[in-house]
């Protein structure tokens, strides 16, 4: 191993000729870094020692760009951050605008809101689990989670015109109406999806090869998972119960009744129950809203153009990767002076050499499995 | 990988534990496997060329951008340029002429599909309703330029 | 010793090949050594026919492993190419072949290129030992079971070989691996043949075949009860390891090493490890028909008329069918479960199957001290 192969962030191998510890360069290209995201690993066997990621692959200066767009068209751009949650990305950015403003939501439009937020939960925990289960090398479990993800989107498409960049949500409630199909659709994906997930409880939970593949692996502390700045199931599953639906409630959320999952182990398979869980808990927030969409304007009136007073405005959403900030500061004009968004996935990334260390070459892709990171809204 | 001592008699019984729940897990998951496999009923594949005639987008869909013409080929556009000014990515360019009368009307409405994300906002920013998302999905092409396109046929009546 | 080959179309050649020389000018007679040359002529033929037994059911598996797999995952699999996709395997070979077979800077160019011709020795040298039916195998060996276990293990050579020489860290991991993998599974593997071996009283195919005669409960996997049903799926368990195969294709491994120690290949040189895999299910479900399933032996009830008409059905054509269904018990395990890693996997062959497995050997001894064995 000629020395030049040495990357920034790596210390210089001890002098030793026993110690045969070599380097592993785990993605761009590689089948489960999910998107181009590069993990140089440093092996001692299949012993990891220390891994770094690398990232900036799919660097696109989002926050660059949005200063030279107006705020409506910066909702577009969080589409393009964490793919799998595009509806929630909207909603908080909508919200940090809407703080701004000032201005108020319909009751109907916080319905919607509050509806389509939790299917999009739904969905991106469906590929989590998919991608877990692929991860462990079930393929089959993989085809599975995306089949019930289809669906939604089906109902996403319906709803918003797109299935994934879905660009939905406007300051003042949404930028259309629900079609009519909307309620029925809903209900029977409902019904369809309880049957489907205890399936796939069944399928993967209590598997004794995905369990010992899991429990134990990739533990992040209480403290670390605080330290690194973990957000979300990471956050959740090591012993915190922080969730920005509870404690710093938005929409309406503080009406409705759901719980926030919390378990205290912190490994991969805790990981895992936590967000099984929380499409239970998707499920019942959705039945609850479901049949008390009030009738109404689904848009707050506003002024054609929109306008930011001076200062700073900052809102907090809970998406399904973890807490979702945006920042926002205004110089009055309609488009931001500085867009910062705080996502959930670069935080939880950033726990990933910690909870690596000492194991094996497999667990690390457990474990990245487990902090279902979506790489472009890492780099943005 | 537990350090932790255990017993011996402690350690046996986890053992045998283990050979009758892991068993047993891994026959559950094989039930739902062999649920879906002799249920043909749960198939979701598409087989799209083949279903393109009974293939239908929703309403909604957000297609490429076309614009509302009638019978005659008229458009409804004004030549007023919100879309151009909603377009995050600048892929609408309202190129506005002047007619026998003097009178601003469009002249070509320039359309980069290449640099398009179809985010409707040029859609929701008209507010003559003359452009719409389409239905299409099919654009493939081997050209640029084939991206680059006008949409409208004739002259806007202003 | 040899054993001779029995098969007619052999002693057809044996006895025709001198008189058809006899045609020749007698002066060159004496030069002719007729009797070898239709040894060779026979050697030539089992050559060609384990060729073709060989190569004939790939197709056949391939497409069913992507239609199983597919209809387990709520697909329909390949659909395209001829009706319900049965020429996507032609189109795939096609394209293998076009392909050129490069190997990468670095890789040591003779071990690269050795390792996939070496896959394909020990598959098709397995196929000689099984009797698909009453006549149609190559040679009964008296030491068929030792020599499956012996080819086995030298088909682990290629894994190491191309793992070795692809200059590729991640085939260099699968590789180590796979060497593990398959000195722990062998134990086991060769501890339930050994069971099945002192059940017949012989180690030779043919003769535990011919041990199963009779009845369905006359199958070593009912005719020692519970006992015979356990060593079955201990021997599904281990061989799946055997095989490389999901769940305990540690050594592939996809989401870990990217395909491992065949990482590097590409067009024949790939299409050749596939088709060992593939030769290797074929054999392995082979193995487990002759051993536990009766072999070619009809799946006879006892009710005279039925039988009459079980028995009817060619050998061969009972053999096929419950080869296919051992081939589709290892395809529901590999599209259902997920992979342990390296050290459970070791942990659970010398921690669970091995114990195990010495305790089926144990009790098939005591099943034989008292005559436990179904008459």
């Amino acid at each position: 191993m000629s020395k030049n192969i040495l990357l920034p962030g790596f210390r210089e191998p001890p002098v030793d000729e026993d110690f045969e510890e070599f380097y592993i360069n785990m993605g761009p290209q590689h089948p489960s870094t999910h998107g181009a995201l590069r993990l140089v690993v440093r092996l001692d066997g299949e012993k990891i020692i220390e891994v770094v990621p690398h990232l900036g692959y799919i660097h696109r200066g989002m926050e660059k760009q949005a200063e030279k767009l107006n705020y409506i068209q910066y909702i577009m751009m969080s589409d393009r951050q964490d793919y799998l949650t595009a509806i929630q990305n909207n909603l908080g950015v909508c919200l940090a605008l809407e703080k701004g403003a000032g201005i108020g939501v319909p009751e109907r439009a916080e319905y919607i809101r509050v509806i389509l937020a939790e299917l999009s939960r739904i969905a991106s925990h469906l590929v989590f689990y998919a991608c877990f289960g692929g991860d462990l090398g079930g393929q089959t479990v993989l085809l599975y989670g995306f089949k019930e993800r289809e669906m939604i989107h089906d109902i996403f498409e319906e709803v918003t015109g797109s299935r994934l960049t879905t660009n939905f949500f406007r300051p003042g409630g949404s930028n259309k109406d629900i079609p009519d199909t909307f309620v029925p659709r809903v209900k029977a994906l409902l019904k369809h999806l309880e049957g489907a997930l205890s399936d796939y409880d069944r399928l993967l939970t209590k598997n004794i090869a995905a369990m010992d593949r899991s429990v134990g692996v990739g533990v992040l502390s209480k403290e670390d998972a605080i330290a690194y700045g973990c957000s979300g199931p990471v956050l959740r599953a090591s012993g915190v119960s922080y969730d920005v639906r509870k404690n710093d409630p938005y929409s309406i959320y503080s009406s409705l009744d759901f719980n926030v999952p919390v378990f205290y182990n912190g490994d991969c398979y805790d990981r895992y129950l936590i967000r099984f869980q929380e499409m239970y808990e998707s499920i019942k927030i959705i039945k609850q809203c479901i049949d008390k969409i009030p009738n109404g304007p689904y848009r707050s009136k506003e002024k054609p153009i929109f306008k930011l007073p001076n200062g700073s405005f900052y809102a907090a959403t809970e998406t399904a990767k973890g807490l979702y900030g945006t920042y926002v500061v205004s110089t009055g004009g309609n488009s931001p002076y500085r867009i910062h968004t705080r996502s959930p996935s670069f935080g939880n990334l950033a726990a990933l050499n910690t909870m690596a260390k000492g194991q094996r070459l497999s667990d690390l892709v457990t474990i990245l499995a487990t902090i279902d990171p979506v790489i472009p809204e890492i780099d943005r | 990988m537990s350090t932790e001592k255990i017993k011996t008699k402690e350690y046996i019984k986890r053992y045998l534990k283990r050979c009758v729940s892991g068993p047993y897990s891994l026959l559950c998951g094989l039930s739902v496997t062999l649920r879906y496999f002799f249920n043909p009923k749960r198939i979701v594949t598409e087989q799209y060329p083949e279903n393109k005639k009974t293939l239908k987008m929703h309403n909604r869909f957000r297609g490429h951008v076309v614009m509302v013409e009638d019978e005659n080929g008229e458009n409804l556009c004004t030549a007023c340029g919100m879309c151009e000014r909603a377009c995050p990515n600048a892929s609408i360019n309202v190129l506005a002429t002047k007619n026998i009368a003097g009178k601003k009307v469009l002249g070509k409405y320039l359309y980069h599909f290449g640099s398009c994300t179809q985010c409707g906002l040029c859609v929701e920013a008209c507010p003559f309703g003359a452009i719409e998302m389409g239905q299409g999905f099919e654009f493939a092409d081997f050209s640029p330029e084939a991206f680059e396109k006008v949409l409208n046929k004739k002259e806007g009546r202003g | 010793m040899l054993p001779s080959v029995t098969h007619p179309i052999g002693d057809f050649v044996r006895e025709n090949v001198p008189n058809v020389l006899g045609y020749l000018p007698d002066f060159i007679q004496p030069y002719i050594p007729s009797a070898e040359i239709a040894t060779l002529i026979n050697i030539i033929i089992c050559m060609v026919a384990i060729a073709v037994v060989g190569i004939a059911p790939v197709p056949v598996l391939i497409y069913m492993e992507r239609k199983v797999c597919a209809h387990i995952q709520c697909r329909l699999g390949p659909m395209r190419l001829g009706p319900h996709g049965v020429l996507q395997l032609v189109a795939d070979i096609a394209k293998l072949l076009f392909k050129e077979v490069y190997a990468p800077k670095g890789a040591d160019k003779f071990l690269f290129y050795l390792a996939p011709i070496f896959v394909l020795t020990a598959p098709f040298l397995n196929l000689c030992v099984i009797p698909f039916d009453k006549n149609l195998q190559v040679a009964d060996l008296s030491v068929a079971i030792p020599f499956i276990l012996a080819m086995n293990g030298f088909g682990i050579l290629s894994t190491l070989l191309g793992g070795w020489a692809s200059n590729n860290k991640y085939s260099l991991i699968s590789s180590l691996r796979s060497g593990a993998q398959i000195i722990s599974y062998e134990i086991s593997f060769a501890m339930i043949l050994l069971l099945v071996v002192m059940l017949a009283g012989s180690a030779s195919l043919g003769e535990i075949t011919a041990s199963q005669s009779g009845h369905f409960w006359d199958w070593w996997i009912f005719k020692a009860p519970v006992l015979g049903l356990l060593a079955f799926i201990m021997f599904l368990v281990s061989s799946t390891a055997e095989l490389n195969r999901a769940p305990f294709d540690i050594a592939e491994a996809e989401q870990e090493l990217t395909g491992g120690f065949h990482t590097e290949y590409n067009g024949m040189a790939f299409a050749m490890f596939y088709l060992a895999e593939y030769i290797n299910l074929f054999t392995t479900s082979c193995i487990a028909t002759v051993c536990f399933l009766g072999g070619y032996h009809a799946p006879t009830i006892g009710i005279l008329a039925i039988d009459n008409i079980l028995n009817f059905v060619p050998g061969i054509v009972w053999f096929l069918g419950k080869t296919f269904f051992v081939v589709w018990i290892y395809m529901m395990f590999r599209w259902t479960f997920v992979r342990p890693r390296v050290d459970q996997l070791m942990a659970l062959e010398w921690k669970f199957l091995l114990p195990v497995n010495l305790l089926l050997l144990i009790f098939g001894v005591v099943f034989l001290a008292f005559g436990w064995i179904l008459p």
